[in-house]
């Protein structure tokens, strides 16, 4: 496959694994705050091949994860309305709410449609005049993109029966946080390339400098996430900070204006809750004043909502990398894919779902 | 997050005013919005992400980054 | 009864309530459209029950129930998918399969045209299959009351004395064989689903296996465990197979048959081709002696043109299935959690 097996390529990781181990003199501990980095990395065992002196933590980059609770009651309790469509992403519908999940919603009789793109959602909202369609729209700033299009084209075509249900939330807040924590002990981000193809890095260069750590925008193969965290290991020995561009094919300094454009049109900064982590002050978009009527949170009254999380569940200290998944009390226990108490657990991306599916075991050691 | 495959654009039309394309991604052909990319041609390489295409690939840029680890595998 | 015109002109266009009710219509229903295609010595019998005689060995006896959506997809459908799923079911145990029923819950309202058109390729399917439907039982339900068509096929067959193949046969040294690419009849039938997103080149690889399968036992008579890997592929059938025989399996992530399009479509909806259902592939465990004679039959053949020797069972790990990946780094394999989802994240 062209662009992405010459970044699988063995021998190149190996190479770059190689000059990592010659360039590391001291303990370094990095952060990628994207869970399809995650993915990769565990996936790949890249955390297993690495010398010991690199420690990798996994960020709140799953924004699955971070979508409030309440937010996910707000979808089951649209969902079980009559004439209403609720159309997600599929890594949203094993997401527990406070007592159920959109899976079971919808074995139950509510209309839940599984889409691939929010213009999918768009086509469903034409399809189906006399229906609600509402379309739950989670993700971070790549997603957002889109999210912002089907709103973007829902009010040229005047499609009045098509609204979203917002819970985008935003990188760069998110750093700021973990790297403001009094516990914080991340001395280096990776930073997630897709997110970076559309925002650039321009937002970034202020967070490195302020708090003098090196920022690299990474891809999500394992050479490019090699190469990235020999440029990360690079400018920590030398202690350098500032932002290093590892995903040039793809990522730019000012991103993709066509996207920040019509982002900036039908979105505005707002504080949001993290699920787990708490509000974090402009972190989040929500639709603006001139888009509103396309809120699904305005448009539907549900009633009060009282969300209900688990006692048990420990995903906020997991996002914020102060505790390893394997070393959750809950872990593999009451808390298991099947059985998850939290998103990171549901998330096939989710750092706790991450380290249940290829490191239940101890660690062997590698060839 | 933010699952992006790479792919070949082989068609572009219009649809309810947006310009979309075919993308071709290791034979398997999908639907994307080019409105993000509007001076993509028939034949470059662009990521797909919930339906929409991001960027272009910058061709030179990936092969650049090759040559060099590719001189890295060469000490 | 014979019938000398082969699409015979319907008097309903659709299937109607009183196609299941057992009178004059359920009779039209065989007489035009079930029997012309599944006509055979036993079926034609119409007796309530099919007879036939016994073979030496052990009875195998399995039943399936199939109700995909869509029921028309890429490289076949519905039908045919019911024929060969429940031969590949009976020839995975070393059996010969020898007869099917075929149960059909229909939706009132289905065309009568598609139905024949599944009828038609059961036929043939069994044709090619050699095996015999030997009865048959159609019941007609309200509209919404099912999704067009539901099948169930049950199957017989019979397992040569001497011959033991099961997957509490597993032992430390084995081979693990796989005889195709992974991943192209789930794959198939979700780019199909996916609509508006796809146009699909990908085509279910449904097959009957007992062919190949035969040829197999000739070349590796002491061959220990076969499995086909439907729902939940290679992934969930490794670990049933880890589990059963409490031992472990080592797979080399690098030799994977996996067809191109379907590694596109797949990483671009964040779904492992290792989790997918196959329905024309057969894992196969044989003692490392046998392994190479094996392959070379497979590859011979038609349906397994591909086929590679993707890893090898170990005492470690008892239950668990872990990947080398081309890395050289290890990880778990897990037993895949019920349907594949599409994700962006």
């Amino acid at each position: 496959m062209k662009y992405i097996d010459e970044y699988r390529d063995p021998a190149r990781a190996h190479a770059l694994l190689d000059r990592i181990r010659q360039v590391a003199r001291h303990d370094w501990t990095i952060m990628e705050v994207c869970g399809g980095q995650t993915h990769s990395i565990l996936r790949n065992g890249i955390d297993q091949l690495l010398p010991s002196s690199i420690q990798l933590v996994h960020g709140p980059g799953c924004p699955v994860c971070v979508t409030p609770l309440e937010t996910i009651d707000r979808a089951l309790a649209i969902a079980a309305m009559p004439e209403t469509i609720l159309v997600s992403f599929g890594d949203m519908l094993r997401v527990p709410g406070s007592g159920k999940d959109l899976f079971m919603a919808r074995s139950e009789g509510a209309d839940v449609r599984i889409v691939f793109s929010p213009l999918e959602a768009l086509q469903i909202a034409r399809d189906n005049p006399e229906k609600e369609v509402v379309f739950l729209a989670v993700g971070f700033e790549t997603t957002a993109s889109a999210n912002a299009m089907a709103v973007y084209q829902a009010a040229r075509e005047g499609l009045g029966n098509f609204s979203e249900l917002v819970s985008q939330v935003m990188v760069p807040p998110a750093m700021r946080a973990i790297l403001s924590s009094p516990d914080n002990r991340v001395q280096a981000f990776l930073a997630a390339g897709h997110v970076c193809a559309i925002m650039g890095w321009e937002e970034y260069e202020p967070v490195a400098e302020e708090f003098d750590v090196p920022i690299v925008p990474a891809g999500f193969e394992p050479v490019d996430l090699l190469d990235a965290i020999l440029k990360t290991v690079e400018l920590l020995e030398a202690g350098n900070s500032g932002v290093l561009n590892a995903y040039g094919r793809v990522v730019s300094r000012e991103g993709n204006p066509q996207a920040r454009k019509v982002m900036n049109e039908v979105f505005e900064v707002a504080d949001r809750p993290w699920r787990g982590i708490g509000v974090i002050p402009a972190s989040g978009l929500v639709l603006c004043e001139q888009y509103a009527c396309f809120d699904a949170e305005k448009r539907f009254d549900v009633g009060h909502i009282a969300p209900q999380e688990s006692p048990l569940c420990k995903s906020g200290e997991v996002l914020q990398g102060h505790l390893k998944p394997s070393d959750c009390p809950a872990f593999g226990r009451e808390c298991t894919p099947q059985t998850p108490l939290g998103a990171t657990m549901v998330s096939s991306e989710g750092a706790c779902a991450a380290y249940y599916r290829y490191h239940r075991n101890p660690k062997k050691q590698c060839n | 997050m933010c699952l992006a495959i790479p792919g070949k654009v082989v068609a572009v039309t219009d649809e309810n005013g947006l310009k979309m394309g075919t993308v071709d991604i290791n034979g398997s052909l999908t639907k994307a919005c080019l409105e993000y990319v509007p001076d993509i041609q028939l034949g470059q390489y662009t990521i797909v992400h919930a339906g929409f295409a991001l960027k272009i690939i910058d061709e030179e840029e990936a092969a650049e980054s090759l040559k060099l680890w590719d001189e890295l595998l060469g000490n | 009864m014979q019938l000398s015109c082969p699409s015979p002109i319907l008097q309903h266009e659709t299937v109607q309530m009183a196609h299941g009710a057992g009178g004059r219509l359920s009779q039209e229903l065989t007489a035009r459209v079930f029997m012309p295609h599944l006509n055979n010595p036993v079926l034609d019998q119409l007796d309530d029950q099919a007879r036939f005689d016994a073979e030496p060995g052990r009875i195998a006896f399995t039943t399936d129930t199939y109700v995909v959506t869509p029921v028309f997809f890429p490289g076949g459908n519905i039908g045919d998918l019911a024929v060969n799923g429940t031969v590949n079911d009976l020839c995975v145990g070393g059996a010969v399969p020898r007869y099917l029923s075929a149960g059909f819950v229909l939706e009132e309202g289905l065309p009568l045209v598609d139905l024949e058109r599944i009828v038609r390729s059961m036929a043939e399917a069994a044709r090619k299959a050699g095996v015999v439907i030997a009865c048959g039982d159609t019941k007609v339900v309200q509209k919404g009351q099912c999704d067009r068509i539901f099948i169930n096929t049950s199957g017989v067959g019979f397992i040569p004395p001497g011959r033991d193949v099961s997957c509490r046969n597993l032992l430390p040294g084995d081979a693990v064989l796989l005889s195709g690419t992974i991943g192209d009849h789930g794959m198939a039938i979700l780019t199909t689903r996916e609509g508006l997103s796809f146009q699909s080149r990908i085509q279910s690889d449904s097959a009957a296996l007992n062919g190949m399968i035969a040829d197999v036992l000739q070349a590796a008579p002491n061959l220990h465990a076969m499995r086909d890997p439907t729902r939940g592929g290679v992934a969930a059938t490794l670990n049933e197979l880890a589990a059963s025989s409490s031992v472990g399996i080592e797979l080399d992530e690098g030799v994977l048959p996996v067809r191109e399009e379907v590694r596109g479509a797949a990483e671009l909806l964040g779904i492992d081709p290792l989790t997918v259902a196959n329905e024309g592939k057969v894992l196969l465990v044989v003692p490392a002696a046998e392994a190479d004679a094996s392959i070379a039959v497979l590859r011979a053949h038609e349906h397994g043109s591909e086929a590679a020797i993707i890893g090898e069972v170990v005492d470690e790990h008892p239950g668990m299935v872990v990947i080398r990946t081309s890395l050289g780094s290890r990880r778990i394999l897990d037993m895949p959690l019920g349907e594949q989802l599409p994700r962006i994240c």
